[in-house]
């Protein structure tokens, strides 16, 4: 099998006495797409948070590459509260912020877009290389660091281009339509040159036919930048048609996973789906 | 890393050289004003009275005007609402002034404190230097704690600072250094305009080039949402930290520039109130706005020194008293326009615009081509 | 007992000072708990009551110039919510907290206009001026009364909110803005309501604590409101009992300080509690945790 990119063991988030992921273990490999489904307040959401460092799993692990980058026990008040099997003491707590995560090759994009509204579209592509950039501020004050700028603008540029958003460059970000603001949230996140994409909701409030040139999109960035991608997503066509396996969650507990043709036929799934029917 | 990348700029002088001539080329118009500015205040220097309120106001608006700048460093660029200002401005003050005074006048200064424990003096320019690194440092430890506060917890925290501070400067067991709750004094001071010009206006420069950087933008991505910039790999506590010792660094400048103004230096004139003065020129001149803050700086100064100065005294024509006019009442119709700008312009005189020399030449190429259009 | 008797007068001075506390900070607290604001302005309406009593004394008997007082500071808190508040609803909060800075300015500078920037005398008031002797200890009557009327006072705004329509509201749009306001809850009517509440509350308390210190200045208002809110925050903010907790603490401890000799530092300690708690426990002693989502 290919190489793994990305592995939960036993990830469990418990907000107080709320479980949102119980107990959750996944693996998404190299090349692939993987698609996250479940209904809503499945916990999928809250599952990228915990992947990318916004939250603290109470429980379990998250490695990237055969590395482990996420990982936590119970503490504190959490000992009392969590109601998930016990896992000992031996568990190392690793708990980076958000930004180390994206240095080392994870990007995401929001189920709400959040773009730097204020910023130009230009401008936010730009402020995402601003991470792997070779300078420091007083370097960066005194412009000697003006090659090192000048590539970040020209990379920011030449994506700009590939994405079709060239010509907006200069728009303010929260003027652009809708379809393009999800658009350059893609972009600015494959500005942080990933190796695994995670996009929250790419489809949301897309009509059919933006949903189909989306599916075409993500894999044609997935090709073109060499990418891993998970997705959360509630457009089922889209989910069939590009995704390879899909994990689905139901009240923060995995209940099947395999391929679409598997998943579409597994009972369990129709039933977190539809609601159970009482005679059936 | 980085040390290794100034290595390589340095070896490639020339293409360093380039990108100068490059930038005045591209700014030509923007140093053009500059060099007229700075002319016309040599030749009014030259022909008007030094006691005009004019200079009053030139002097004192170009140390607001940095204050004032380094504050929308903090609060309209990076999104930070800190009120420390006044804090950091009376560590620089204090900075400047307790390794300036000359020796020989330290026992007259120190009276009560045996000449005080520091036996030696520094240049001026280092003092202002020190000033800011002193004040920067205080910013540095301030802000480990309470740059994780939010919006208007991290307000409060850093009034408290500065309130703190002002405490500690008063306190008698540390007057050999800083003279306890008495003034500070015999300090080197300034007497041409053209000083607080290039001391601040090089200060603002740095601070315009920095926000102009991709440190600057990466400020500003925190400011619009700091979810996201910390998902494009921004670290936040480094670039807040960063923002707040910088803004704090020309803060502490900008006070040792208002000691040397004010020729005397005394904590309990750092009170909560400077800062708020300055959040509202802040205000006034539009949050996010450099050019906004350094115009509003100047018209609050010229307004509260000079314009407005008749509001303060009863004033009779023939036998008429003027209603109202009466000590304090300046101040009241002072707040009343910032509460009118607060609710209906709350975009400033500038909003985030800026003010600049392509600005100015896109105006007036703006007004050529429509006269050609109505000549013909 | 030598003890007791030799202390007791500056215990019941710290309860007393921490029960006006308490009573100010009761409005930062229901303000910051509904608007997410903290009202710079409310401590500066303490001031402002300070010096209604003074003026309207000299020209009323004390049973017209109390209500009228408490009127006036309760007008004056509804008309600066609605002028300076209201429209900024949808603006970021960075605009509001400014806006009351504004305010807290405006009512400062008008007070230093009337009065030309000098201290005015209180009024004696008869019932809780003078002094009372318990054992061999004397004390200022109002150093008994105020924790007795703060107790009071809190024990009727707890049962306000927790048994009436209004209290409902206020409970309902403190929890979720959003949501009471598509519930059909009159957002405006509760937000005026609890300024009222605050206002009415900081002119009692004013006449308890200038009644104590003698004088009014227009700067008065500034540190006691400070105070006040460093107690909402120690409480916990958005709790009514942590407030009144917070604002004992706090009083007992300026007290403490300032008998201890170190006067200059009585604010800087404040404030120092204040930063010991944000840093460590900014939910207060009895705040709820709110988790951003994302």
């Amino acid at each position: 099998m290919a190489e793994n990119i990305l592995h939960l063991e036993r990830l469990t988030m418990q907000f107080g006495g709320v479980t949102a992921v119980n107990d959750l273990t996944m693996d998404v490999y190299k090349d692939e797409i993987v698609a996250l489904i479940g209904p809503n307040g499945a916990g999928k959401t809250t599952v990228f948070n915990c992947i990318t460092g916004v939250y603290e799993p109470t429980n379990g692990s998250v490695s990237f590459c055969g590395k482990t980058i996420v990982s936590n026990r119970p503490q504190g008040k959490m000992k009392k509260l969590y109601t998930g099997e016990y896992r000992g003491e031996d568990l190392k707590i690793i708990s980076p912020t958000p930004d180390k995560i994206t240095k080392l090759g994870i990007a995401r994009t929001f189920q709400n877009i959040r773009l730097f509204k204020t910023m130009t579209v230009f401008e936010n592509v730009l402020v995402a290389k601003h991470m792997r950039a070779r300078q420091n501020f007083l370097s960066a004050t005194f412009r000697l660091n003006f090659k090192e700028e000048q590539r970040m603008r020209e990379e920011s540029l030449a994506l700009l281009e590939e994405q079709g958003l060239l010509q907006y460059k200069d728009e303010i970000a929260s003027n652009l339509p809708y379809g393009l603001q999800r658009r350059l949230e893609i972009s600015r996140a494959l500005a942080t040159e990933p190796k695994l994409l995670m996009l929250d909701e790419p489809a949301a409030g897309m009509n059919p036919q933006e949903t189909q040139e989306l599916a075409d999109f993500i894999v044609q960035i997935k090709d073109k930048y060499n990418l891993t991608v998970l997705m959360i997503e509630h457009h089922m066509d889209l989910v069939m048609k590009i995704s390879e396996r899909i994990y689905v969650l139901d009240f923060g507990k995995l209940i099947a996973h395999g391929t679409p043709e598997e998943v579409q036929k597994n009972q369990r799934v129709i039933d977190a789906y539809l609601g159970v029917a009482e005679d059936a | 890393m980085n040390v290794m990348n100034m290595e390589r700029n340095g070896l490639n002088n020339k293409s360093t050289f380039s990108a100068v001539s490059e930038f005045i080329a591209k700014n030509k118009i923007g140093f053009l004003l500059i060099i007229v500015l700075y002319s016309a205040l040599f030749i009014l220097e030259k022909m008007m009275p030094p006691s005009s309120m004019l200079f009053v106001v030139l002097k004192k608006g170009a140390i607001y005007a940095l204050v004032a700048v380094s504050m929308n460093l903090l609060n309209g660029f990076t999104g930070l609402f800190s009120l420390g200002q006044a804090g950091f401005m009376l560590i620089g003050s204090y900075t400047y002034a307790i390794f300036t005074i000359p020796v020989e006048d330290r026992a007259a200064v120190y009276q009560y404190f045996d000449g005080g424990i520091i036996r030696f003096t520094v240049p001026v320019f280092i003092a202002l230097i020190m000033a800011g690194v002193a004040a920067g440092i205080f910013a540095f430890f301030i802000g480990l704690p309470v740059l994780r506060l939010k919006s208007d917890y991290l307000a409060i925290a850093t009034l408290g600072f500065a309130e703190i501070i002002r405490a500690i400067f008063q306190w008698n067991k540390l007057g050999p250094i800083t003279n306890g709750s008495n003034l500070l004094k015999k300090f080197p001071s300034f007497s041409s305009v053209l000083f607080p010009f290039t001391v601040a206006g090089i200060s603002i420069a740095l601070i315009v080039l920095l926000i102009n950087s991709s440190y600057g933008r990466a400020f500003k991505a925190i400011r619009d949402d700091e979810i996201a910039a910390e998902a494009m790999g921004i670290n936040l506590a480094k670039h807040k930290l960063l923002s707040f010792v910088i803004s704090s660094f020309f803060a502490g400048v900008g006070g040792a520039l208002l000691a040397m103004y004010q020729t005397t230096v005394q904590a309990s004139a750092f009170k909560a109130a400077m800062t708020y003065e300055i959040l509202l020129i802040v205000v006034i001149g539009g949050v996010g706005s450099i050019t906004g803050s350094v115009i509003s700086s100047f018209l609050f100064i010229a307004c509260s020194e000079w314009w407005l100065r008749f509001l303060d005294s009863e004033t009779y024509i023939g036998s008429f008293k003027v209603p109202l006019l009466a000590s304090g009442f300046r101040k009241v119709v002072f707040s009343v326009v910032i509460m009118v700008i607060v609710l209906f312009y709350n975009q400033g005189i500038m909003g985030t615009r800026e003010f600049s020399s392509e600005g100015i030449a896109r105006f007036f190429s703006r007004i050529a081509s429509r006269n050609r259009k109505e000549g013909a | 007992m030598e003890f007791i008797n030799k202390n007791l007068p500056y215990i019941l001075a710290g309860i007393s000072l921490g029960g006006q506390y308490a009573l100010i900070s009761i409005g930062y607290t229901m303000v910051y708990g509904i608007l997410r604001l903290i009202n710079f302005a409310h401590g500066d309406i303490f001031m402002f009551a300070g010096f209604a009593m003074v003026y309207l004394a000299a020209s009323t008997p004390l049973y017209v110039s109390i209500p009228l007082v408490i009127i006036i500071t309760v007008i004056l808190g509804f008309l600066i919510e609605r002028i300076a508040y209201k429209p900024l609803r949808s603006a970021p909060r960075m605009s509001v907290m400014i806006s009351a800075i504004g305010v807290s300015y405006l009512l400062q500078n008008l007070a230093w206009y009337f009065t030309s920037g000098l201290a005015k005398q209180y009024p004696k008031i008869p019932w809780i001026s003078g002094s009372i002797t318990i054992g061999s200890a004397t004390t200022p009557i109002v150093t008994i009364i105020t924790p007795i009327l703060t107790v009071l006072l809190v024990i009727i705004l707890v049962m306000l909110i927790k048994y009436t329509k209004i209290g409902m509201a206020m409970r309902a749009v403190s929890k979720d803005f959003e949501t009471s306001q598509i519930m059909g809850i009159n957002i405006n009517s509760v937000i005026s309501f609890t300024f009222i509440i605050g206002s009415f509350l900081a002119a009692i308390s004013s006449i308890l604590y200038f009644t104590s210190y003698s004088t009014v200045t227009p700067v008065a208002g500034a540190m006691p409101g400070l105070r006040a809110f460093v107690a909402a925050v120690f409480g916990g903010i958005g709790s009514i009992p942590g407030a009144v907790v917070g604002g004992l603490i706090i009083g007992m401890c300026e007290n403490i300080t300032k008998g201890l000799g170190w006067t200059t530092f009585s604010d800087a300690f404040t404030f120092a509690l204040l930063i010991i708690i944000l840093v460590a426990k900014p939910t207060g002693l009895f705040g709820e945790k709110t988790t951003e989502k994302v």
